[in-house]
């Protein structure tokens, strides 16, 4: 396997983790991120064969509680994290193109 | 008035009796924060006239038997979540953001009346050991200015060190709270994973992340750990196992006789600066000493791969809970973002830092198709042996110890262009936090004037011991006494 990852891939991962990296950027994250790939790669050494993955430590599963309905009044002090809103409303771009919107 | 070196249980003794008000004692701790953190620079939100409102409605209520911090200062760092007093985890994505509720921790805390000075800096998202990754500032190591206090809960550890509070809260995913304890000559304790509930610490590594406190002295870390642990319903991983009175059996009788530490050969090797290594020894020689029974024929093989396995799993974990800062419902948008794509991809791109990004496109391609079983699943497979080399060894001895760092606070700047080494850094602490246990720094002497810690690995759910031995190797030693030179005070 190709332990280096190139810009291409970079950007690649970068679209899927909604992330944008200029041409300057990329030159730079590029070999930081090879390098740490790189040492990812010291674990192929090790032999897993028959060895069940660990996700998390906790010795909890399927924990239950009563489904009670609380009463909440926060809409306010919620939307006042918002970024912009309207009406009482979270306000975005449009969502749809400037084609559709024709349609609307 | 000087209180930084003060026992929790003889202040509240002290308030109870009126010798100090609940108004002294938080005006106090905002003078030494006023002659310090110009400096220091611990702190990114001040509470003070909260906090001193907060303390004279205290002194006027009367300070209550049984709540043992009321009006007593403490101070949060600020990736843990309080209502109505902003909380950005050193990110511009949350630079205004002011949540509408507590964390657990905060609620048990204001149950006991405690007075919040204010939240205290760190790596952007907890993620780094430096605190060089705020957004912010950087915070400066109170023993020499121009070294790191170490990270993420850098500003946690250095508000201790410089005296301005007794306590401060801490998050550690990988090393947070016990790294900078190391490099600020305090005392810091990761407790078990599922110990204390995570709800409102802000998630980076979610079957990682635990908060703990870090303190002035052990015995005051045990009774605040206690305070702040137990089961809570806002979170499934938290556990239901009965909490402990640690501090109860933290007395003169308190003894190391017979106890069995291990000290893996991986943990004293090559890698650790010999300064280092002279004090961690000499540690361990006070525990023979004190009648403990020092085995160093103890080998983890698998410490190597701690460091890879964590950045994979940590990482992946993080490009997944980070994944709610889309620009929409709270946190910070691009002014510029035109389309709903634009709202997502720029407000992350100009709200996140160099470090949160790598750390995302580092999960997210370990996540990725294609790379899911050489990387993610490889790194759990790992994990289970990290795990497995913990549990046979501590089956036959009662803690593990060796140095909390390899080398003391490094200078700002010497390492944060190279992520790769930075992440070296942490080869002590991370297989703690992939098997989930307990662990503390405790102060145990100087390598050229900068603090060096030892750190104490337990058992599942044995905080206790880990106390025990902490305890009397404070009780018997002078390292925790020492405090930097700084505003004008020693």
């Amino acid at each position: 396997m190709a332990s280096q990852i190139d810009q291409q891939q970079v950007k690649h991962v970068a679209e899927l983790a909604k992330l944008e990296f200029n041409d300057a950027e990329l030159a730079k994250f590029t070999p930081q991120l090879g390098s740490i790939i790189d040492m990812f790669e010291e674990l192929q050494e090790q032999n897993t064969d028959g060895v069940d993955p660990m996700y998390s430590p906790t010795d909890r599963v399927n924990v239950m509680r009563e489904d009670v309905a609380v009463k909440s009044n926060e809409r306010e002090a919620l939307l006042k994290n918002a970024p912009d809103t309207e009406g009482g409303l979270i306000k975005v771009p449009a969502i749809m193109d400037d084609e559709s919107e024709d349609g609307e | 008035m000087k209180f930084n070196d003060t026992d929790l249980t003889q202040l509240h003794a002290d308030l109870q009796a009126k010798k100090v008000s609940a108004k002294e004692l938080t005006k106090a701790a905002f003078d030494r924060i006023k002659e310090t953190d110009d400096d220091v620079k611990a702190f990114i939100t001040l509470n003070e006239d909260e906090a001193l409102k907060r303390a004279e409605a205290i002194d006027n209520e009367g300070i209550a038997t049984d709540k043992l911090l009321a009006g007593v200062p403490l101070a949060v760092k600020d990736n843990i979540v309080t209502k109505g007093l902003k909380t950005t985890a050193a990110s511009k994505m949350l630079e205004n953001f002011t949540p509408i509720y507590n964390a657990t921790v905060i609620e048990k805390l204001n149950d006991q009346d405690f007075i919040n000075v204010g939240k205290t800096n760190l790596d952007e998202f907890a993620m780094g050991g430096s605190t060089e990754n705020s957004a912010f500032f950087t915070t400066h190591n109170p023993w020499d200015l121009t070294r790191v206090p170490g990270g993420s809960s850098g500003g946690s550890a250095a508000a201790v060190a410089a005296g301005d509070v007794i306590g401060a809260l801490g998050t550690d995913t990988g090393g947070s709270i016990r790294m900078p304890s190391s490099y600020n000559n305090v005392v810091g304790l990761k407790p078990t994973y599922g110990r204390v509930s995570r709800w409102g610490a802000i998630a980076f590594g979610s079957s990682f992340d635990q908060i703990g406190w870090i303190t002035n002295s052990v015995k005051n870390n045990a009774l605040l750990t206690q305070i702040i642990s137990g089961q809570d319903d806002h979170d499934m991983t938290s556990s239901d196992r009965q909490v402990p009175n640690w501090a109860a059996s933290l007395n003169e009788n308190t003894n190391v006789k017979g106890l069995k530490i291990a000290v893996p050969k991986e943990y004293l090797d090559e890698g650790i600066q010999p300064g280092v290594r002279t004090v961690i020894n000499k540690a361990l020689k006070h525990f023979e000493e004190l009648g403990a029974i020092i085995d160093t024929d103890v080998s983890m093989p698998h410490t190597k791969y701690g460091v890879p396995a964590y950045y994979i799993l940590a990482s992946s974990e993080a490009s997944s809970n980070l994944q709610r800062y889309d620009g929409i419902r709270y946190g910070f948008r691009a002014p510029d973002a035109k389309t709903l794509e634009e709202v997502y991809v720029k407000s992350r791109t100009q709200g996140f830092g160099d470090e949160v990004k790598r750390r995302i496109m580092l999960g997210t391609f370990s996540l990725s198709a294609g790379f899911y079983d050489a990387y993610f699943n490889k790194a759990a497979k790992i994990r289970t042996l990290i795990a497995q080399d913990f549990a046979n060894v501590l089956k036959d001895h009662d803690l593990i110890m060796g140095p909390t760092g390899a080398n003391p606070a490094f200078e700002i700047g010497s390492e944060i262009a190279d992520p790769k080494t930075m992440y070296m850094n942490d080869i002590l602490t991370v297989p703690v936090n992939m098997a989930g246990l307990p662990a503390m720094s405790l102060p145990a002497g100087f390598d050229n004037g900068l603090p060096v810690g030892l750190h104490i690995i337990g058992k599942a759910f044995d905080e206790q011991t880990i106390y025990n031995a902490g305890y009397v190797f404070e009780q018997t030693t002078d390292f925790h006494k020492q405090t930097p030179k700084l505003g004008g005070q020693d």
